[in-house]
């Protein structure tokens, strides 16, 4: 199972900026191990973040995404104290979610 | 030639699920097309993205998504110049749109050009930043969906040879 991602939401001036870490191999299917043998693919295609249950941010991620994703935005409309939920589904179809506190400045 | 793409650029081990995957939704594109329901060449803007992301080049992938390059201002797209590594690029795309929109990552020299696709609704930022894998030098495009129309941004950057490792 996929390590936790870390979140981290922090509230200025009303608007919510969000990095959000996603621990993950995003093999691209066109490596080779030491012995030569083709490496399956294996990577997050689907990611949502949501907030009190109002998306945010949905994203489509290709095998062209660096390991261990990263994401940076913003969005308006949220308060600190509100809960912050990132799902992301991969090409094996596990899922993971995790969740983190908006925090004030 | 990085590792992580280099050995057979044309067939990637995804395995029998992911070919079937591609084999299906250029079956389904095409019956699509056959019924009227896409017009071809082109598709309707934002319509075809999971085809967008099996096209193997940049042409392709715009064909899909309905999509021509018109440089727009309202978009700022930042890359560095240089990298070291191909394997982390970091990419940030700004739109000056108003409104909820689309914003596409793409890399041109990758065996796969769409790399990423974020919505953004109402009330998000347009704005993204994230790292991506980039083959070889070549040019990065920003492009953006907005009210039914393609803004787009380009920026080239060098990939240093010395920074592809394996993994």
């Amino acid at each position: 199972m996929a390590e936790p991602m870390r979140i981290r939401a922090l509230s200025k001036d009303g608007v919510i900026d969000v990095h959000v870490l996603m621990p993950h191999p995003m093999e691209t299917g066109f490596r080779t191990d030491d012995a030569g043998r083709p490496i399956v693919a294996h990577y997050i295609t689907d990611v949502e973040i949501a907030v009190q249950g109002r998306i945010v941010l949905s994203a489509t991620l290709s095998r062209a995404v660096s390991q261990d994703p990263l994401l940076y935005f913003r969005f308006t409309g949220g308060r600190a104290g509100d809960t912050l939920r990132v799902t992301w589904t991969d090409t094996r179809g596990e899922r993971r979610s995790d969740e983190a506190k908006i925090l004030g400045s | 030639m990085c590792a992580w793409f280099a050995p057979r650029p044309d067939a990637p081990t995804d395995g029998v699920v992911a070919a079937d995957r591609r084999a299906a939704l250029r079956l389904m594109a095409a019956a699509l097309v056959a019924a009227g329901v896409l017009p071809w060449p082109a598709a309707r803007a934002g319509e075809n993205d999971a085809l967008a992301f099996a096209s193997g080049s940049l042409e392709a992938a715009l064909r899909a998504l309905g999509a021509t390059l018109d440089a727009s201002p309202e978009i700022r797209l930042a890359v560095p110049d240089f990298v070291e590594n191909g394997a982390v690029v970091p990419v940030e795309v700004t739109s000056q749109l108003a409104g909820p929109q689309t914003i596409f990552v793409l890399s041109e020299a990758n065996p796969f050009p769409l790399v990423a696709r974020f919505v953004v609704p109402d009330g998000t930022l347009p704005y993204v930043s994230t790292r991506i894998k980039v083959a070889k030098s070549c040019n990065i495009y920003a492009l953006v969906l907005a009210d039914g129309r393609y803004y787009s941004a380009v920026k080239a950057t060098t990939v240093t040879v010395g920074g592809c490792g394996n993994g």
